[in-house]
């Protein structure tokens, strides 16, 4: 693909007023690597400690409830829901469905307030119920 | 899964456009992305309405198919999706075709890698009599 590499690149990233459609669709990639990166390693983690004895599932759940634990928990939950919603906007769009301006941008501003809703509930249900 | 590529001719015989698989790809990851809907919201409610997240509670959960079959299956198609994921962003910002094959590839064997460990610990919980 070497013919492809010298073609010209219009001005993209830095011409345009970000609005949350943007957001919405870099988040989206950001979300789903860091699920990757750090959300799939720690659930493997979490499945190899719970089979290999009351132990490892101890140093599991000492660091996970430790701050920086909790940290990137909510972190993982948040990116779970934000991936979630973002990806139903995307399968609807696929669709060819919600591209006229006003309901995109509705729907991206959507995906961001459900997703920080949903991730509140949830640590307020976990840490107000003290597991 | 096979889509029809949609590449002309003259495009194919110049290099540009889809000439290869990215149709099916682009397919694959959007019915992972339904399936992980459906196991992710399990995923999430399993968590909130199981008595507790200790070990006992957990192993018990994982022991019965009602638990290890779907966790299983989150486990395969979270790895599926996420190395379909991984690949197009490696693809959009590694223009070199030799370490973008080599990157691929790695991310093949984590994917591969981790996703066997997940299996094996659940199988452990399911079959090895951890609870």
């Amino acid at each position: 693909m070497a013919a492809v590499n010298d073609r010209p690149l219009s001005p993209h990233l830095t011409i345009w007023r970000w609005g949350p459609h943007m957001l919405v669709s870099i988040l989206h990639r950001i979300t789903g690597a860091g699920l990757t990166v750090i959300g799939l390693p720690v659930l493997v983690w979490w499945l190899l400690s719970v089979s290999e004895g009351a132990d490892a599932h101890a140093r599991f759940i000492a660091v996970a409830t430790h701050w920086a634990g909790l940290v990137v928990l909510v972190g993982l939950t948040w990116a779970f829901f934000q991936k979630t919603f973002a990806g139903i906007r995307h399968l609807v769009m696929d669709s060819g469905m919600g591209f006229e301006l006003n309901t995109n941008k509705t729907a991206a501003i959507l995906t961001i307030v459900a997703a920080i809703v949903c991730t509140a509930a949830i640590w307020a249900y976990f840490l107000g119920a003290g597991q | 899964m096979s889509v029809v590529e949609s590449a002309t001719p003259l495009g194919e015989a110049r290099g540009l456009g889809s000439a290869r698989s990215g149709g099916s790809e682009w397919l694959a990851e959007r019915v992972t992305s339904v399936a992980l809907l459906l196991l992710g919201v399990w995923f999430i409610a399993s968590l909130l309405m199981l008595p507790g997240l200790d070990r006992a509670t957990i192993a018990e959960w994982l022991n019965a198919p009602s638990g290890a079959v779907p966790m299983a299956l989150f486990v395969i198609t979270a790895f599926v999706h996420a190395l379909h994921g991984m690949k197009v962003v490696v693809d959009d910002y590694i223009p070199d075709e030799g370490n973008r094959f080599a990157l691929n590839t790695l991310l093949l064997f984590l994917a591969v890698g981790g996703a066997s460990l997940a299996l094996f610990a659940l199988a452990e919980i399911a079959f090895g009599g951890t609870a």
